[in-house]
């Protein structure tokens, strides 16, 4: 246990952080490639098309892991919020700051590209369906968060803003998400039915999966890359980063 | 300040925030009118753009004046901390040696007997123009009776974040708009139910949850924001 804390400690340093940061970055990015490149074969090639669907069920595969990765970083958000506010611990607030872009971007991909499967399957590039419009409202959270955030000039400020945001947040998500579902069962009964999971087949599966994992290394991947960046800037009058850029300077062949 | 505080010193403090900030509301009549005016001139707008069909208005009026009292309880939001943060008053609250949450909860309910309970007392009559049945008219006011402080409880939470703000306005409605769709949702469905003549406990039920729940958790994150903004 001991071990573990001092562990959690160090990540509070910055000059720890960027120096572990600059270590797994490249690791991450290797694991995506790793993932993304087989995922993306077998999620266009290897895998076959759907009986009813056809070619355009294919669109899942991106749909779905970014649907997955979009609640997947409001919840690292408001994780990183509880341990700014709890134990002031500056790399976490960095990192939520950091995700909410991205978490934005992966939401839209999901509207948009959940909006183009529609067209041909529902006939309709939008509708009113329960998870559509959670996922709506969850980009309107994310967007309500980067706009609260930029919108503070001290960064230490808007990082703990941002963090009872992203908790009042979390704490609404869950109602609002069993809201809308009953709000759409109420005005349009059984409209769509979205394939079950449990049902789908190993064909489709490997692909699904290899590109949730290799969504989840490219948000580890650019968050560490970001989170670096920020911790820099941030921290530009210490001496590490002096330093460092001193290293960097050193390097450069001038 | 020397003595330790007790019970029935919060109780005073409470009631004397209470009392205070319905003061400076009555003192300022203008800000109590202008967002119920707002709320009238927002759903009359509706059937002139829409068309006088009592039929279509009957479908469209519980969102329309559920949507129209989120949008005034909005406006009204801004006022529940600026004037105080503005001439240091806030600062003497955070200074005081009783829980915040619990001040909060006092300004949080003295916001909403200026703003909320107004709007409830007029919505019969907007929903004698958008032409709905009494029944309907009965399940409006009860929506509005549990919504509303619910919209004050949320509010207060987006308010407190962006108080230190000078533009918070707008912002504001960014933070708070979609934390309000589940109370939009419960309330505006129980209206069109009830003008069917369904019951509407399950609805009435939910926004009591809802109630609830902010009544527990909003004057803590607010308490905690007003700590963040003014620092």
């Amino acid at each position: 246990m001991n071990r573990f804390v001092a562990w959690f400690h160090r990540w509070g340093s910055p000059k720890h952080f960027y120096d572990m940061s600059g270590r797994w970055a490249p690791w991450m990015a290797a694991l995506f490639f790793l993932t993304f490149i087989p995922g993306l074969y077998y999620s266009l090639i290897g895998s076959p098309p759907d009986y009813q669907q056809g070619e355009s069920a294919r669109i899942m595969y991106i749909h779905v892991p970014a649907a997955w990765m979009s609640m997947f970083i409001y919840g690292v958000m408001a994780l990183a919020g509880a341990i700014t506010l709890i134990w002031k611990m500056k790399m976490a607030d960095i990192v939520a700051q950091v995700s909410a872009p991205i978490g934005a971007s992966f939401t839209f991909l999901a509207l948009v590209t959940g909006s183009l499967w529609g067209k041909p399957m529902w006939g309709a590039y939008w509708v009113w369906d329960a998870r559509l419009t959670s996922e709506l409202i969850l980009l309107f959270l994310f967007l309500g968060y980067i706009a609260l955030t930029t919108s503070i000039d001290d960064k230490r400020t808007a990082a703990r803003a941002g963090a009872v945001l992203a908790l009042v947040g979390v704490v609404n998500l869950p109602i609002i998400h069993y809201s809308v579902e009953w709000w759409s069962t109420l005005h349009q009964p059984s409209t769509v039915k979205v394939m079950g999971k449990s049902a789908i087949h190993l064909s489709m599966l490997i692909p699904l999966l290899l590109m949730s994992f290799a969504f989840k290394f490219y948000y580890a991947w650019v968050v560490l890359s970001s989170a670096r960046a920020e911790v820099l800037d941030r921290d530009k009058n210490a001496k590490w980063a002096a330093d460092v850029a001193q290293a960097q300077a050193g390097e450069m062949p001038s | 300040m020397n003595v330790t505080p007790n019970e029935p010193e919060l109780g005073r403090a409470f009631l004397t925030l209470l009392r205070r900030d319905l003061l400076l509301a009555f003192r300022r009549p203008a800000e109590i009118a202008n967002p119920l005016l707002f709320f009238i001139i927002v759903v009359t707008l509706f059937p002139l753009g829409i068309g006088p069909e009592p039929n279509t208005l009957q479908t469209i009026a519980p969102g329309v004046i559920w949507v129209a009292a989120l949008l005034a309880s909005m406006l009204s939001l801004d006022g529940m901390f600026r004037t105080d943060f503005d001439d240091g008053a806030l600062e003497q609250i955070l200074l005081s040696p009783h829980p915040l949450s619990v001040l909060v909860l006092a300004k949080v309910i003295a916001h909403w007997m200026v703003s909320g309970l107004p709007l409830i007392l007029l919505s019969p009559l907007l929903g004698m123009f958008m032409n709905l049945t009494s029944q309907s008219i009965v399940a409006l006011v009860l929506t509005l009776l549990l919504g509303t402080p619910v919209l004050s409880l949320i509010g207060s939470i987006g308010t407190a974040l962006t108080v230190g703000l000078r533009k918070g306005g707008v912002l504001l409605s960014l933070l708070v708009l979609p934390l309000y769709i589940p109370v939009l949702i419960f309330a505006a469905s129980a209206v069109e139910v009830a003008g069917v003549g369904f019951p509407i406990a399950a609805q009435l039920s939910f926004l009591g949850a809802l109630l609830a729940l902010a009544l527990t958790l909003a004057p803590l994150a607010t308490a905690a924001s007003l700590r963040i903004s003014v620092s």
